[in-house]
């Protein structure tokens, strides 16, 4: 999950920010951090060779150095925060080959869930995507707050209830990634964790044809009771009913997932007395 | 009767928090009956707890901030070695325990560790550095304390009692929200944070009207030692802040307790309000903790290289800069949450711009070493260690501002790296310079060298031990707050870090050693002069432990560095102004409504979490009725007669004719 080895044009684009910005700064903290370790040493108290300036105490042209240095260093780095936050804006369109796809992702306690509305098909704790094409995210919550972020591919983004925020990324090389949740969620958090398969834009069709033969449907009932508190260790695939689905739950139209269940369940004694409701 | 509280409050089933919470337990007790046994119970009432005196008060904020250093230290080790063994695991510790212990540790060490500490130095030192005789409102300033402790006391109370939040530092909704934490654990974090909060805000308006008010003859403000400038600056921001968190937590609490809907999930709430609204106050508070460390900084570099600090009026302006600009940059915390491209490029370059009064500071204080005559004790070593420290913090730190580095970095292991090099780095080692450079004045000895340095070295290198894999592992995609993980890559960096962690622990015992020895060996260590370190602003003019009434006369300053003109002005027309006309000096009773108000804080702070509504009213009035009777009280000062002012000052006065004839006959 190295952030120095993208796998996509926006991750690239990322992480060449990051390394450049780390750059430009070590060029003026390389030699601040010398010198602030050469004088010390040079100005030691016992060093009868160093000249003892007692009223050097103001010098016009070292303050005007010293307001210039790091103000230059961010005006060279505002302009890199300028234009990399336009042209790397999560919603900015990623150009890619042949049609893009669009995946609707859905925050749950604890798991992932990915609506493919076109294809309707949908996943949980596995995103299964064609290298090279526009991917196209839409993504909610169905109760607390996450971010979706797969490293290699670059820009998170929150999911939140009630509200939809996009991102688009593209993935260029087959191969198996990972993604997780970089917001903490409550108690299955760490559990978050989620597949990313990347395969040929070819071998995608096919993999929707088989997957859309699951018995497993998606629709309302089966939504609410995946959006239940609880730990996912399988990798379900559904059929997706009704592809407006997503909306409905962005909307509120589905309520947002329940909290802890009334009656806790044994070895959450410590969980400060009995529920307030 | 009880409310929410019954037996199944108390964690009977898990052994760690009822184990940590019994060994606290038992000694407290032990230290409460060692006290009541030996008679020391009128000393400590009359002397310390009822005490106003600015410097006591500053002496129990540090006590009270170190205590709560090991409580949320030993947090931090549980947490190291979870992440070090929790590889395809469950580690030793569960979610729900492991949760509680991460937003602890970030409470306590913010709240209770950091926020006493500098606020505890800054009650010490200021009036002392000002030529005056104690705070603007002594009263209050013992009520501001003593709210800090209940905070502290109701956030340990949790580890026994119910749970803490299982939320973060920060209690983000929705997750905060009684739907998803129906348990006890937010409540104790909201109502620990509004009554320290008070306490805070109290403290904060204190020191700033002192400064603003009280300064002695002749102290303008552009000859105000750095640190009162910081000092300034930073209680201007506790001011303007504090009350935004008190807004942000009521409206919480009103969701949780009236059913209110300011952030929840339904009927209109906004979550992203809440974010706005904890980092409005949250960025202006890392500078309410660093500020005053600058100021530390400040003094301990041009005291040590024996030269006045370099560009002080560049100084000055950087200071308040920050102080401003700290306000406009809130919303870099949270890029990610899909702003647009303008407003995070906006907040990106306004977050940069304060690097550079910030840069101002470092190059300020390495042109105040040039040129000067270095002498490397130990809150020497903690600046330099500090300037170098703090570079790499702020290297990190722009870059997390530069939003399409943040999109891969944001809540990641590199963001916890950055935050705490720049608050262990810049705030911790800024409070134990100041701890060193000031104990002697508090107390009247100095410290141990020895053990002070093996202290430096110790957290310094396993500072750098434990953080650099923490940025390593961010940069292999690790998020915070993982209670387990199944990332192979990830697992050495988390031994590495618990292995930095032991070596930062070593640092800590070392601390504690350097004060007993200090202590055992204080009459070799002692400090007649009240000034061990050639010091150069007024708080070195007086005996160390000043008097209670801190100076005779009210010092007439001169110029930038007040006492420093002083002794060269005395070693050049020696020191004679024979028959000194003592006045008597009216100075603040003691007062006991600091103690009492914060005594009904915690009970009705305790109510409150379990809603035992009878005892929410009980503490309500008794707080509200101290305030009353203290209200109408009739005499609120003392007199110490001039004969006794003389006797106290004439033996000062001779310790300091001894120092300048032997600095005049050198």
């Amino acid at each position: 999950m190295n952030l120095l080895d993208p796998q996509g044009p926006v991750a690239a684009a990322n992480s060449t920010i990051l390394v450049d910005s780390v750059f430009i700064m070590l060029a003026i903290v390389v030699p601040t951090i010398f010198a602030i370790l050469a004088f010390a040493f040079w100005f030691r108290a016992s060093n009868t060779k160093a000249r003892f300036q007692p009223d050097f105490v103001y010098s016009g042209r070292v303050e005007m150095v010293v307001w210039a240095i790091p103000a230059l260093t961010v005006i060279l780095l505002g302009g890199v925060a300028w234009i990399g936050s336009h042209k790397l804006d999560p919603a900015a369109p990623v150009p890619g080959t042949g049609s893009p796809v669009r995946i609707q992702a859905v925050s749950l306690d604890w798991k992932w869930l990915f609506i493919y509305p076109d294809q309707r098909v949908a996943t949980v704790n596995t995103l299964t995507v064609p290298a090279g094409a526009e991917l196209n995210f839409q993504l909610t919550s169905s109760s607390v707050m996450n971010v979706f972020f797969i490293p290699q591919l670059g820009s998170m983004i929150y999911t939140m209830n009630g509200m939809v925020t996009r991102l688009n990324l593209r993935a260029d090389n087959e191969g198996k990634l990972q993604g997780l949740s970089a917001h903490f969620s409550g108690d299955g958090f760490p559990d978050m964790m989620f597949d990313v398969n990347v395969i040929s834009p070819l071998a995608f069709p096919d993999w929707v044809a088989s997957t859309a033969k699951t018995d497993a449907v998606l629709n309302e009932d089966s939504y609410k009771k995946l959006m239940q508190q609880g730990i996912e260790k399988g990798r379900p695939t559904y059929r997706l009913e009704d592809p407006r689905l997503f909306d409905l739950i962005a909307t509120q139209h589905i309520p947002p997932g329940p909290g802890p269940e009334l009656v806790s369940d044994a070895g959450r004694s410590h969980s400060g007395g009995h529920d307030a409701r | 009767m009880l409310g929410k509280l019954d037996w199944s409050a108390i964690p009977f089933d898990q052994p760690i928090p009822l184990i940590a919470g019994g060994v606290v337990l038992v000694g407290i007790l032990a230290v409460l009956i060692w006290v009541v046994v030996k008679g020391h119970l009128p000393y400590l009432w009359h002397e310390w707890i009822t005490s106003v005196d600015h410097k006591r008060i500053g002496v129990m904020y540090i006590l009270l901030a170190s205590v709560m250093l090991l409580r949320g230290g030993s947090d931090a080790i549980m947490m190291r070695i979870q992440q070090a063994i929790a590889y395809q695991s469950q580690g030793y510790l569960p979610p729900e325990h492991y949760n509680q212990i991460f937003s602890a540790h970030g409470t306590i060490m913010i709240f209770f560790v950091a926020m006493p500490f500098v606020i505890g130095l800054m009650n010490l030192v200021v009036p002392l550095q000002l030529g005056v005789r104690d705070v603007a409102f002594p009263t209050l300033n013992s009520v501001g304390f003593w709210l800090t402790a209940t905070g502290a006391l109701l956030v340990n109370l949790s580890l026994v009692i119910g749970e803490f939040a299982r939320t973060g530092w920060l209690a983000f909704p929705p997750l905060s929200e009684l739907s998803y934490s129906p348990g006890v654990g937010v409540d104790y974090y909201a109502w620990s944070l509004q009554i320290s909060g008070v306490g805070t805000l109290v403290a904060g308006i204190n020191l700033v009207t002192t400064v603003l008010k009280l300064r002695t003859k002749g102290m303008n403000y552009l000859r105000m030692p750095m640190f009162c400038w910081t000092t300034l600056a930073s209680n201007l921001l506790i001011v303007a802040a504090f009350p935004i968190l008190t807004a942000t937590l009521a409206m919480l609490l009103l969701d949780r307790y009236l059913g209110f809907h300011f952030f929840t999930n339904e009927a209109g709430g906004n979550v992203m309000m809440f974010m706005n609204l904890i980092w409005a106050w949250g960025h202006p508070e890392v500078y309410i903790l660093v500020l005053p460390a600058f100021g530390i900084f400040s003094e301990v570099v041009s005291t040590f290289s024996g030269k006045a600090l370099f560009g002080y009026r560049s100084m000055v302006l950087a200071t308040m800069a920050i102080c401003v600009i700290s306000f406009m940059v809130w919303l870099h915390h949270f890029f990610t949450m899909g702003a647009g491209p303008d407003v995070n490029a906006i907040f990106g370059i306004a977050s940069m711009i304060i690097a550079i009064p910030t840069g101002v500071k470092i190059y300020n204080w390495l042109f105040t070493m040039y040129g000067g005559r270095i002498r490397f004790a130990t809150p020497m070593l903690w600046a330099v260690g500090f300037m170098v420290t703090f570079i790499i913090g702020g290297l990190t730190g722009v870059l997390v501002a530069v939003p399409p580095a943040d999109f891969m970095l944001h809540n990641s292991m590199f963001l916890v790296a950055h935050f705490h090099n720049v608050i262990i780095g810049g705030v911790l080692f800024g409070a134990f310079a100041g701890f060193e450079y000031w104990f002697p004045k508090a107390f009247g000895f100095r410290l141990d060298e020895r053990w002070g340095k093996l202290a430096f070295w110790f957290t310094f290198t396993g500072f750098y031990i434990t953080f650099v894999p923490l940025y390593i592992a961010g940069m292999l995609g690790m998020t915070r707050r993982l209670q387990h993980y199944n990332v192979a890559e990830w697992r050495p960096w988390m031994i590495v870090a618990a292995m930095g962690m032991a070596v930062l622990s070593i640092g800590v015992i070392c601390q504690i050693m350097q004060l007993v020895v200090s202590i055992r060996n204080r009459e070799a260590l002692r400090d007649r002069t009240g000034d061990p370190w050639d010091g150069r602003s007024l708080e070195w003019a007086t005996s160390s432990p000043p008097p209670v009434f801190n100076f005779a006369f009210h010092p007439d300053v001169r110029g930038e560095d007040a006492y420093w003109d002083m002794k060269v002005a005395a070693q050049q027309q020696s020191l004679e102004h024979d028959e000194l006309e003592y006045r008597d000096i009216e100075m603040p009773r003691n007062s006991p409504t600091g103690f009492v108000c914060a005594f009904f804080a915690t009970i009705m702070g305790f109510a409150l979490i379990w809603h035992i509504w009878w005892m929410v009213i009980l503490g309500g009035i008794g707080a509200f009725a101290t305030f009353v009777v203290f209200a109408w009280r009739d005499h609120d000062e003392y007199v110490i007669p001039a004969a006794e002012v003389a006797a106290i000052d004439r033996v000062n006065l001779e310790e300091r004719r001894n120092l300048v004839s032997m600095a005049g006959a050198i």
